[in-house]
C-alpha cells in the first residue's frame, strides 16, 4: 500500500484486498449500536453525576446533534469508499482517492470506528500501545490491528492537512 | 424588571431620526447565585484511544491556541489524566464542551472552586 498527497486529494494506492476490506469496514465499525460501552463512549456525559440537570438537557438537545454530525461524517466516508466496490479480483491493487475537503469527515469516522472497536473489546493501554501485533490470530488481534491501521491513516491525514495549510500552493 | 415607556414599532418608524429615541426596554434575567460567583471550567480527560496529534489539533481548532500551548495541554491530559482548557462564563464553556464532544474528546463542564 502506498499513501501520498496529490494536490487536492489523498491517494491510497496499491491496496490489497485485505486492507481494502479494512477500509470498507470503517462505516459499519463506527456504528455503536448494540455495544453499550461504545454508545457510552461516543455520547459521554458533559458533566459529573451531580449536575443531573446539565446531563438531562444535553441528552435532549445536544446528543441528537452529535448523532447527526457523526452520521454525516460516516456517510461521506461511505460514499468515498464506493470506489472500492466490486468483486474481490477487481479490488486487488485498487486506488482510493480522498478529496481534501473530506479530510475532517475521514478523521471523524476513523476516530468513531477506533473508539467503538476499543470499547467493544475493552483494550488495555498496553494493547493499544502494541503496534506490532500480528492481525493473524484471534478476532481480538484483528480488531486491534484495525484500530492501529485506522490510527495510521488518521496520522497521515492530520500530517497532510497540516502540510497543505502551511504550503497551499503545493 | 425595569419599567419603560410603551414602544411600538410604528412610533419608532415615525420618529426615526437622530433627535428622538424612546427609552429602551431592558430585561433582567435572574440566575442562581452560584452561576454568578463561580467561573466554569472546561476539562478534558485522558483517553488512551485518541491520538496525541489529533488531540493537539482539536485544541488548536476549538480554542485557537498556538501549537505549543495546545501541546502543553495535550501532554497534561496524557500525563495527569486531565487538563483545564478554559474557564469563564457558563454559556461559552458549554459551547466549548459541545465542540469537543463533536471531535469525540472526553470533556466535561465543571464549576471552579
Amino acid at each position: 500500500m502506498e499513501i501520498c498527497r496529490r494536490k487536492d486529494e489523498i491517494e491510497i494506492s496499491e491496496l490489497d484486498p485485505f486492507l481494502a476490506e479494512l477500509l470498507r469496514q470503517i462505516p459499519p465499525s463506527a456504528n455503536p449500536e448494540g455495544v453499550p460501552a461504545a454508545e457510552q463512549r461516543l455520547f459521554s456525559p458533559p458533566a459529573n453525576d451531580k449536575d443531573a440537570k446539565i446531563c438531562a438537557e444535553w441528552k435532549l438537545y445536544v446528543e441528537p446533534e452529535l448523532r447527526r454530525l457523526f452520521q454525516t461524517a460516516t456517510e461521506t466516508v461511505a460514499d468515498d469508499l464506493e470506489q472500492l466496490n466490486g468483486s474481490e479480483k477487481s479490488v486487488a491493487n485498487r486506488t482510493l482517492r480522498i478529496p481534501s475537503k473530506h479530510a475532517d469527515a475521514w478523521l471523524s469516522a476513523l476516530n468513531q470506528a477506533r473508539l467503538v472497536i476499543a470499547a467493544k473489546y475493552n483494550f488495555t493501554d498496553r494493547e493499544l500501545g502494541d503496534h506490532f501485533r500480528s492481525p493473524i490470530g484471534s478476532r481480538r488481534d484483528l480488531s486491534l490491528f484495525q484500530v492501529n491501521f485506522y490510527g495510521f491513516l488518521q496520522e497521515f491525514i492530520l500530517r497532510e492537512s497540516d502540510a497543505s495549510q502551511k504550503a497551499p500552493e503545493d | 424588571m425595569l419599567q419603560s415607556a410603551a414602544i411600538t414599532p410604528f412610533r419608532i418608524w415615525q420618529n426615526a431620526g437622530p433627535t428622538t429615541v424612546d427609552q429602551p426596554t431592558i430585561e433582567h434575567e435572574t440566575r442562581p447565585e452560584e452561576d454568578l460567583d463561580l467561573p466554569w471550567q472546561v476539562v478534558v480527560h485522558n483517553d488512551p484511544v485518541n491520538l496525541m496529534t489529533y488531540v493537539t489539533m482539536v485544541f488548536q481548532r476549538v480554542f485557537g491556541y498556538p501549537r505549543e500551548k495546545a501541546e502543553r495541554h495535550m501532554l497534561e491530559v496524557h500525563q495527569k489524566g486531565r487538563s483545564v482548557l478554559w474557564s469563564g462564563m457558563r454559556e461559552r464553556a458549554e459551547l466549548y464542551v459541545q465542540q469537543l464532544h463533536g471531535y469525540l474528546l472526553l470533556a466535561t463542564l465543571e464549576k471552579a472552586g
